[in-house]
C-alpha cells in the first residue's frame, strides 16, 4: 500500500524513496498511534535567568503531533465560532478569545498530569478544553445554559473543572496568582508531588499581588510555576508602555525564569516539563511565553487601533502555532495535506454540532439564582434577610409557617460535624 | 433584679445566668448535656402551653427535662456546673485558642496563616504555642502581604484545606477586599457549586483604646453585602470558642469578628466539646418592654445600661445578634412580636452599617408588630480620633442607651 501510494504521489515525494526504510514504513501506520520518537529542534533557544536553560532538542512522536494539531484546530475553530456567536448576540458580556495562543495551552497540557493544577485568567476557554472540558460545556456556558461547566452562572470568565484540577477562570486581573500559590501550598501540605501552573498576562505582570505571592512561595518552597502569557498587549497598552522592564521572566529576581517561544507547542512542552521538575525540587520558577493573540483583547476591541494589521498578518504567516505543527507533520511525512484538511473539516463539524446542541439547551431554572450561594454545612440552613430559604425548623423567613400546630419551636442543631 | 451578664464565673466577674430569674417554674434546668462530636440533629421543642418536649429525630416526642435556655449557651451552667462538670475558667483569647487548637487536632486539614501567628504566638496571643505544637507548615508566618496571603488561603481552601486566615487587625483586610469579595464569596457560585471555600477569616476590629483612626475600623459594614460569606461576631469566651469551632467546620467562608477590647474577658466554659450555631442569635436577657439588638463590645454597654434601666423599672430584652450575615430574623422576630419596640445598638458607623441593614430587614418583615419606629444607635460617621474624650464620644455609651430606651418606651 505504501508503495502504490509512493508511485502515485507527486514528484516532490520521490525524495522519500531515498529516505531510510523506517520512515517509509511509518507511512503505512496511521499517524495517530505511532509513538516512534521524533527529535525536533525548537524554533528559538530558551533564554534563562538564574538557571540552566533546557535543551532546544525536544522529543516528540507522531501521535503527540497529531494530538497537538487536532487539539489546536479544535481550539481555533471554537474561538472563531465564539466570535460569530457573540456577534449574533448569543454570547453576551465579555468574551476574551485565545486564538493565536493555542500552543501554550496544548504544550502545557502535554507536560502535565491531571494531578497538577492549572489556574488562569479570563482568557480561559482553550485552557479549559485542554484540561478535558467538552465543547458543549464551553458553548453552553458562553450562552448561559444549564449544560455549561458552571451551570450557566459563571460565563466566559468563569470556567472551572474541578475533577481535572482546572481552577478557572478569573475576571480580576492578577487575582488568580495568589490563588495559584495557595493551590501550590495545598499540594505541598498534602504532599501531592504535583505542581501548580498559575497563568497571567503581560498586563497582570505589573500587579503587586504577584510579587507578594512569589515572595511567599519562594519563602515556603512551594511548587508554584508562574507563567506569563506575554501577548505583548495589556488590552490596548503595549508592553513597552506598561512595564519598565518587559523582561517578565527576569522579574522574579531571586526566582529563576525562562523565556519560551509560546507559538511553538514543543518548546512550551519542554519548558513546562523542565519547570515542573524544577519547582518540585527548588520552589517557584517563572515562565514567560512569548505569544500573540489575533483577536483584540475582547469582542469589543477590534485589536487594530493599537497595532497594525500588518503586524497581525505577519505573525499569522510566520509564527502561527497550527501551521508550525502542520509543517512538522508534513515534513516528517506523518500525514498528508488532505488528511489534515479532513481533520479540520471534521473538527468544524464537531464544533457546529456542539453549538447546535448548546443552542437547544435550556436556560437555568429560576431557582438556580439562589443555589450555590452557600454550601450546606453543619446541617444548618441559612436563614435570615434573604427570605428565600427555610430555616432549619422548616419555617419561612417571614415567620409564616406551614403547620399550624401551635408550637413555638426553639431549636438547636448539634450536627455531626465531620464530613462524610 | 441584678444586672445580668450572659456568663457564669466567679462572683467577682460576671454574675449568673438569667435562667434562674425568668424561667417559669415549669421549666427545669437539667445537667448540661455532653456533646459528643457525633451528635445527630436534635431539637428542643417548647410548646406554647409551656410544656417542653425534647425531640429526637423528629420522630418521637417524649416529654423530658431539658436545657431551659434554648440558645446554645452555658446559661444554666451555674446550676449545671454544680451537678455535672465544673468547666474551666479562661479568658476570651484563650477560648479562641482552645477552639482553634481542638479543631486543628481534630482535622489535619486545618491550618493557620497570618502575620506573626507562628513563632511570635500571635499579636493577641490567640495562636500562642500552636506553632510549637503543630509545626511551621500548619501555623504559617506570612510576610506583610494581606492581599496575597488571603488569596493563597482561598486557593488552598478550593482544594479542600481549611485555612484560618488571621488579619492582625481587621482593618488590614481591606487590602484583601478583592480576594474576599470576588474569590472567597463568589467562587462557589460562579463555579456552579464545584468549589467550596471552607475558609475562616478572623481578626480583631472595633474601637480600642486610642489606637487611632486606621486601627479602629469596623469592617462588618463593608463586608456585609458580599454574597456567599457568613459573618459572625463573638462577644464572650463561650461563644468565641463555639463560633470559632463552628466556623472552622462550616463549608462556607466565615468571617469571625473579634474585638480588641474583649480579649481579656474571663468566663467559665464547659469542658465538653460544643459549638455555637453560626446563624443564631443569643438571648442575653429576656424581657418584656423593648428589644435591644446588639453585638460584640456594645453588648456590654447595653448590659450596663440594662442595670440602670431595670432600676428605673424597665424590662429590656437584650439579644446579642452574633450572626451579622445572615441575620437571625427568627429569634429577632419572636422578640419583636413580644415587645413591639426595637433599639439597635452597634459600634458600626451610622451610614451603611449593620444597624442600617437590620433596621431595613426588621421593617420589611415585622412592620405590623412595631409600636414605634426602630431606633438605631451607632458610632458617629467620623474617623476615630486619638484623643480619649473624643474617642469616647464616637461610640455609643450606656447613658445614651438608657435615654434611647426611655424615649422608645414613652
Amino acid at each position: 500500500m505504501a508503495l502504490s501510494h509512493l508511485a502515485s504521489s507527486s514528484p516532490s515525494r520521490s525524495a522519500n524513496l531515498l529516505k531510510p526504510l523506517s520512515s517509509v514504513i511509518s507511512l503505512r501506520r496511521p499517524i495517530s498511534t505511532d509513538t516512534t520518537p521524533i527529535t525536533v529542534e525548537t524554533s528559538v533557544p530558551f533564554t534563562a535567568h538564574q538557571c540552566e536553560a533546557p535543551s532546544r532538542t525536544v522529543q516528540t512522536n507522531a501521535k503527540e503531533l497529531a494530538t497537538f494539531f487536532r487539539d489546536m484546530v479544535v481550539m481555533r475553530r471554537m474561538e472563531i465560532a465564539a466570535d460569530s456567536l457573540y456577534k449574533a448576540k448569543l454570547i453576551r458580556g465579555f468574551c476574551h478569545l485565545y486564538d493565536g495562543q493555542e500552543a501554550v495551552a496544548v504544550g502545557m497540557e502535554a507536560a502535565l498530569t491531571k494531578k497538577d493544577c492549572i489556574i488562569t485568567s479570563y482568557r480561559d476557554h482553550c485552557t479549559f478544553v485542554a484540561r478535558g472540558g467538552t465543547l458543549l460545556e464551553v458553548f453552553a456556558e458562553l450562552m448561559g445554559r444549564q449544560a455549561g461547566c458552571s451551570k450557566g452562572k459563571g460565563g466566559s470568565m468563569h470556567f472551572y473543572k474541578k475533577d481535572s484540577n482546572f481552577y478557572g477562570g478569573h475576571g480580576i486581573v492578577g487575582a488568580q496568582v495568589p490563588l495559584g500559590c495557595g493551590l501550590a501550598f495545598a499540594q505541598k501540605y498534602c504532599k501531592d508531588e504535583a505542581v501548580t501552573f498559575a497563568l497571567y498576562g503581560d498586563g497582570a505582570a505589573n500587579q503587586g499581588q504577584l510579587f507578594e505571592a512569589l515572595n511567599i512561595s519562594a519563602l515556603w518552597d512551594l511548587p508554584a510555576i508562574l507563567v506569563c502569557e506575554n501577548n505583548h498587549y495589556g488590552m490596548g497598552t503595549a508592553e513597552w508602555r506598561a512595564a519598565k522592564s518587559p523582561a517578565y521572566y527576569k522579574r522574579g529576581d531571586y526566582a529563576p525564569g525562562l523565556k519560551v517561544d509560546g507559538m511553538d507547542a514543543l518548546a512550551v512542552k519542554q519548558a513546562c516539563a523542565f519547570a515542573k521538575e524544577h519547582a518540585l525540587k527548588n520552589g517557584p520558577i517563572i515562565l514567560e511565553m512569548d505569544t500573540y493573540r489575533y483577536h483584540g483583547h475582547s469582542m469589543s476591541d477590534p485589536g487594530s487601533t493599537y497595532r497594525t494589521r500588518d503586524e497581525i498578518t505577519g505573525v499569522r504567516q510566520e509564527r502561527d502555532p497550527i501551521e508550525r505543527i502542520r509543517k512538522l507533520i508534513l515534513s516528517h511525512d506523518l500525514s498528508t495535506d488532505k488528511e489534515l484538511k479532513d481533520i479540520e473539516k471534521e473538527v468544524r463539524k464537531e464544533v457546529d454540532d456542539a453549538i447546535a446542541q448548546a443552542k437547544e439547551n435550556p436556560v437555568p431554572e429560576p431557582s438556580e439564582l439562589f443555589s450555590d450561594v452557600y454550601a450546606k454545612g453543619l446541617g444548618v440552613e441559612s436563614f435570615g434577610a434573604d427570605r428565600k430559604e427555610k430555616n432549619s425548623h422548616g419555617r419561612h423567613l417571614d415567620n409564616t409557617r406551614d403547620d399550624p400546630s401551635g408550637e413555638v419551636i426553639i431549636g438547636l442543631c448539634f450536627h455531626n460535624p465531620l464530613p462524610a | 433584679m441584678a444586672a445580668i451578664f450572659q456568663g457564669v464565673g466567679a462572683a467577682a466577674t460576671l454574675s449568673s445566668s438569667p435562667s434562674n430569674s425568668f424561667v417559669p417554674k415549669k421549666f427545669l434546668t437539667s445537667p448540661r448535656r455532653s456533646f459528643s462530636v457525633r451528635k445527630v440533629p436534635s431539637y428542643v421543642v417548647v410548646r406554647s402551653d409551656g410544656s417542653v418536649n425534647f425531640d429526637l429525630n423528629s420522630k418521637s416526642r417524649r416529654a423530658q427535662q431539658l436545657v431551659a435556655n434554648a440558645v446554645a449557651t452555658k446559661a444554666d451552667s451555674s446550676a449545671a456546673s454544680s451537678s455535672s462538670n465544673p468547666g474551666h475558667e479562661l479568658l476570651l483569647f484563650e477560648a479562641l485558642r482552645e477552639g482553634l487548637e481542638e479543631e486543628m487536632e481534630r482535622d489535619p486539614r486545618v491550618c493557620v496563616m497570618g502575620e506573626d501567628v507562628g513563632h511570635y504566638g500571635g499579636s493577641y496571643k490567640v495562636t500562642k504555642d500552636l506553632a510549637k505544637k503543630f509545626g511551621d507548615l500548619r501555623v504559617l508566618d506570612t510576610p506583610i502581604a494581606e492581599n496575597s496571603f488571603t488569596g493563597m488561603g482561598i486557593g488552598a481552601a478550593m482544594t479542600g484545606l481549611r485555612p484560618v486566615v488571621e488579619g492582625m487587625n481587621m482593618g488590614f483586610l481591606l487590602l484583601a477586599f478583592n480576594q474576599i469579595s470576588n474569590n472567597c464569596g463568589m467562587l462557589h457560585y460562579t463555579s456552579g457549586g464545584q468549589f467550596t471555600i471552607p475558609i475562616v477569616i478572623r481578626g480583631p476590629g472595633g474601637v480600642g483604646r486610642q489606637l487611632g483612626a486606621e486601627h479602629s475600623q469596623r469592617l462588618e459594614s463593608y463586608f456585609q453585602s458580599i454574597p456567599g460569606i457568613q459573618m459572625v461576631a463573638c462577644s464572650t469566651p463561650y461563644n468565641a470558642k463555639g463560633l470559632m469551632k463552628a466556623a472552622i467546620r462550616s463549608e462556607n467562608p466565615v468571617i469571625l469578628f473579634e474585638h480588641v477590647l474583649l480579649y481579656n474577658l474571663k468566663e467559665r466554659i464547659p469542658d465538653e466539646d460544643y459549638i455555637c450555631n453560626l446563624e443564631e442569635a443569643e438571648m442575653v436577657r429576656p424581657g418584656e418592654h423593648v428589644t435591644i439588638l446588639t453585638y460584640s463590645r456594645m453588648r456590654y454597654h447595653v448590659m450596663q445600661a440594662a442595670k440602670t434601666l431595670v432600676n428605673k423599672g424597665y424590662d429590656p430584652e437584650v439579644i446579642d445578634i452574633r450572626s451579622l450575615k445572615p441575620f437571625d430574623l427568627y429569634t429577632i422576630g419572636n422578640s419583636v412580636k413580644k415587645t413591639h419596640r426595637v433599639l439597635i445598638v452597634e459600634e458600626c458607623m451610622r451610614t451603611g452599617g449593620i444597624g442600617a441593614s437590620l433596621t431595613a430587614a426588621i421593617t420589611e418583615n415585622f412592620n405590623d408588630y412595631l409600636d414605634a419606629p426602630i431606633m438605631c444607635l451607632s458610632s458617629q460617621d467620623v474617623p476615630t480620633p486619638y484623643a480619649g474624650t473624643l474617642e469616647e464620644w464616637t461610640v455609643v455609651q450606656p447613658a445614651q442607651i438608657v435615654t434611647a430606651v426611655e424615649q422608645l418606651c414613652r
